[in-house]
């Protein structure tokens, strides 16, 4: 097989002695079907051991090799190094948020922000086992299903303007997340979600740059569901105003 | 302890281009503005009777109000263009268990932004 040279300056940072990242270049002789994230295993484990990053399925399902490859968000087992040949690769953390260590990045906050949209069925009447499932339609099913296959590899975060000046921002994967669910016919939670969702720190701060559907491996569509939720959460609003409360 | 990088408050439309397309997007949102005023500006002159709307009718024809008017005209069509072409995101519309084409319900915001601007256009006796 053939290969293909590149070069890869990745970003170190090390919170035990660099006061901040700087960047380290390896020459790798990488085969012409490799991803980004073997050319990055292969540093590992052939150059320099210390090199720390997430990684587990290579096949695109686990969302952990999210970073920015050349300053653009995406999963390094889905980024073909011939997408590349010859250059220099810039590989850094996932932007816009704090740097752990290389190419880990903390990830409190999505994990915080996920957990306050409530992304589970809420049901206000639930049913007994005997009285059997919630059935779904084919056609309800197709409503959401795009958006369940969000798999939170965050680089919609990395290519949100928003989230990287407004911090406190939900963001586009926990607010399509809360879309999801709200668009899920065996849910009754839209408006308990409301209080997280329909606030200027949920849908309101996007500003629709649509960079996060842009970047999303997966098509997910997240800027999609935040436009579709501004107006879910606004007919909302509008009924709870005349005592219609609703979902 | 984490680093946490800076992100520059005040050029960091320039990161990127499509973050440069998106915040001109944003401005022609001010022309969006300007020509409300104008048309209000009108509206107040109507209001005020025949010599007040044609004194409003005279101002606009000043080389310098031409101009805005027509960059208004080319900034708002643009403006119009760039929100039509997204809201089959904004918009989808389920029959069954496909989604109508994005293209159906952006062309059916023109049809309907040609069909009132040609009652508009009938109203004010241009036809």
């Amino acid at each position: 097989m053939s290969t293909t040279k590149l070069e890869l300056e990745i970003l170190r940072y090390d919170p035990e002695k660099d006061r901040e990242p700087h960047f380290e270049t390896y020459a790798v002789a990488c085969q012409d079907d490799w991803m980004v994230l073997d050319a990055i295993n292969h540093v590992k484990d052939h150059m320099d051991t210390t090199l720390s990053y997430r990684w587990s399925c290579h096949m695109a399902v686990c969302g952990s090799c999210g970073m920015m490859i050349d300053g653009q968000p995406k999963l390094a087992c889905k980024a073909p190094v011939s997408d590349y040949a010859g250059q220099k690769v810039r590989v850094e953390p996932l932007a816009n948020f704090p740097i752990e260590r290389d190419l880990v990045v903390v990830m409190d906050d999505f994990m915080d922000k996920l957990k306050r949209v409530k992304p589970y069925i809420i049901r206000k009447d639930e049913k007994s086992i005997e009285e059997g499932e919630y059935k779904q339609s084919p056609a309800e099913l197709k409503k959401y299903k795009q958006f369940t296959l969000c798999i939170n590899c965050l680089c919609c975060y990395a290519a949100c303007p928003q989230y990287a000046l407004i911090p406190e921002f939900i963001g586009p994967a926990a607010l399509t997340m809360a879309h999801r669910y709200n668009q899920d016919s065996r849910d009754q939670g839209l408006a308990e979600r409301q209080d997280e969702v329909a606030t200027p720190e949920g849908v309101w701060d996007c500003s629709f740059a649509g960079e996060c559907s842009e970047v999303c491996p997966k098509h997910v569509d997240p800027a999609g569901a935040l436009q579709q939720l501004k107006i879910a959460t606004t007919v909302q609003w509008y009924k709870g105003l005349i005592g219609m409360g609703g979902k | 302890m984490a680093y946490v990088r800076p992100v520059s408050k005040t050029s960091w439309y320039l990161a990127r281009r499509s973050y440069t397309v998106h915040m001109l997007q944003e401005l022609t949102s001010i022309f969006v503005g300007i020509f409300a005023l104008i048309l209000l500006w009108g509206l107040s002159a109507v209001a005020a009777g025949p010599e007040a709307y044609q004194q409003f009718l005279e101002s606009l024809t000043g080389p310098g109000m031409v101009l805005l008017l027509w960059v208004t005209t080319v900034v708002m069509f643009y403006h119009a263009v760039a929100w039509f072409s997204v809201t089959p995101k904004a918009m989808p519309i389920q029959r069954g268990e496909e989604f109508v084409p994005g293209s159906v319900i952006a062309g059916a915001h023109y049809v309907v932004w040609i069909v009132l601007s040609v009652l508009v256009l009938l109203l004010a006796g241009v036809f």
